[in-house]
């Protein structure tokens, strides 16, 4: 196997990249014109967004909560959510006896379609190499203490499998729209670090 | 690989990194255009695949992987890529950056191309598979003692361990061969659930770990 070639350390990863797309693009190989619409979409249009739209969704409409539940990539792509990295999605449902905690301990997979692409805390080395080891140490540092009833289950995503955690919903939001809903559930939820909070009143 | 991106049940790693509030998708400039160069350095700049463009992720320097901000790793993907399938000299990035600091250095020609000669067979990752599953929901698997200096999707942490099948996944292209353009060899999936103690020993926090696993990792108990 290719041992890689040490380089100057004083040469920055934005300066390497910034050479590189020098050389692509003065070859023909890429178009900054594709490069940047690429980056628009991962801004703008893919995100948690979508996932939490899924769960409120699931939430209000039982029918729609059981399909998610059978086959979260179909249930997904009803409400238009496909594509890279969401080729088999499974969804994993919060309750008061089971807590679900989602990682990719060999690099970063993530249900891009549902969630966009993951935060520095999900790709940084201490998340992956402890949340398969001491959940409940790791969840806490996260600021969730669960009682000790409460069964953990944490899912390496090592195959193309991703998965999207279907959090409690929160007591008190019973007059709610789907809008409404949609708007409490975050990322952190959606992976399972956090729960979803009462809204303040 | 047993390499550093194996991270899985590492300890003294200090505290987790918490949340960025309102995290942006990209921290710098450069870590948006490398993530689309990456994009595309996949399947057509290079005619590599998904589980070759990991395999090159996983070949990141260790102190690089550790200690740099993670899209280095996607730029350190882009160069491997790029230099072994023969779009990219070795050592062109850094003649260019140098070029572009203002020294006189000559730049590596552009080499022979060297892209593989290996089509998948459909898109993304899932396929059909005419066997049956070996294994089903509920059974007791083990998983066999994997070693290679290639590319695998067996955790070392759940190598030599037994677990429950807890369902069936969809048959899948297999990375281990797929990222050597060997062969897709598509397998069933299984997700395995290990519980702590097997993986851990006694004194582990009681909690269970469901790993998605391809049908020759396991074996049956």
């Amino acid at each position: 196997m290719a041992i890689q070639t040490r380089t100057e350390e004083s040469f920055t990863p934005a300066m390497r990249t910034e050479a590189l797309e020098d050389i692509l693009t003065e070859r023909g190989l890429v178009d900054p014109k594709v490069l940047a619409g690429l980056i628009k979409n991962f801004e703008e249009n893919v995100g948690p967004m979508n996932g939490a739209r899924v769960v409120a969704r699931a939430w209000v409409d039982p029918e729609f909560r059981a399909r998610l539940l059978a086959d979260a990539t179909a249930a997904s792509a009803e409400l238009g959510y496909k594509g890279a990295q969401g080729e088999c999605i499974v969804a994993l449902e919060n309750t008061d006896r089971v807590h679900h905690v989602v990682v990719c301990t060999l690099c970063s997979c993530y249900p891009w379609p549902l969630l966009g692409l993951p935060p520095g805390w999900y790709k940084d080395p201490a998340y992956r190499a402890r949340v398969v080891r001491e959940p409940r140490t790791v969840l806490a540092e996260f600021g969730l203490t669960l009682g000790a009833g409460v069964e953990v289950r944490v899912w390496d995503s090592t195959a193309e499998v991703r998965y999207l955690v279907l959090p409690q919903r929160p007591a008190g939001t019973e007059g709610l729209t789907e809008e409404e809903l949609a708007a409490l559930v975050t990322r952190d939820a959606m992976v399972g670090i956090a729960s979803v909070a009462a809204p303040r009143r | 690989m047993d390499g550093v991106h194996d991270l899985g049940g590492m300890q003294n790693m200090g505290a987790v990194q918490l949340p960025e509030p309102n995290e942006p998708v990209f921290h710098e400039p450069w870590e948006a255009r490398i993530f689309a160069i990456g994009a595309l350095c996949q399947s057509r700049l290079t005619g590599a695949n998904l589980d070759a463009f990991r395999f090159a992720i996983d070949r990141t320097p260790p102190d690089e992987y550790l200690a740099l901000p993670y899209y280095n790793r996607w730029l350190r993907m882009a160069e491997t890529l790029l230099t072994e399938t023969g779009v990219l000299a070795p050592g062109a990035i850094d003649a260019r950056v140098r070029r572009r600091l203002g020294e006189r250095v000559a730049e590596p020609p552009a080499p022979e191309p060297n892209k593989p000669d290996y089509k998948a067979t459909g898109p993304g990752s899932l396929r059909q598979v005419d066997d049956p599953p070996r294994f089903a929901a509920g059974q007791r698997v083990r998983t066999v003692d994997l070693q290679t200096s290639g590319h695998t999707r067996l955790p070392r942490y759940v190598r030599r361990r037994e677990g429950v099948v807890d369902r069936v996944q969809p048959a899948m292209v297999l990375p281990d061969t797929n990222a050597h353009f060997i062969a897709e060899n598509p397998q069933h999936v299984y997700s395995v659930r290990f519980d702590s103690t097997e993986l851990w020993g006694p004194e582990a926090e009681r909690f269970t770990t469901c790993v998605d696993l391809y049908e020759s990792y396991l074996e049956a108990v």
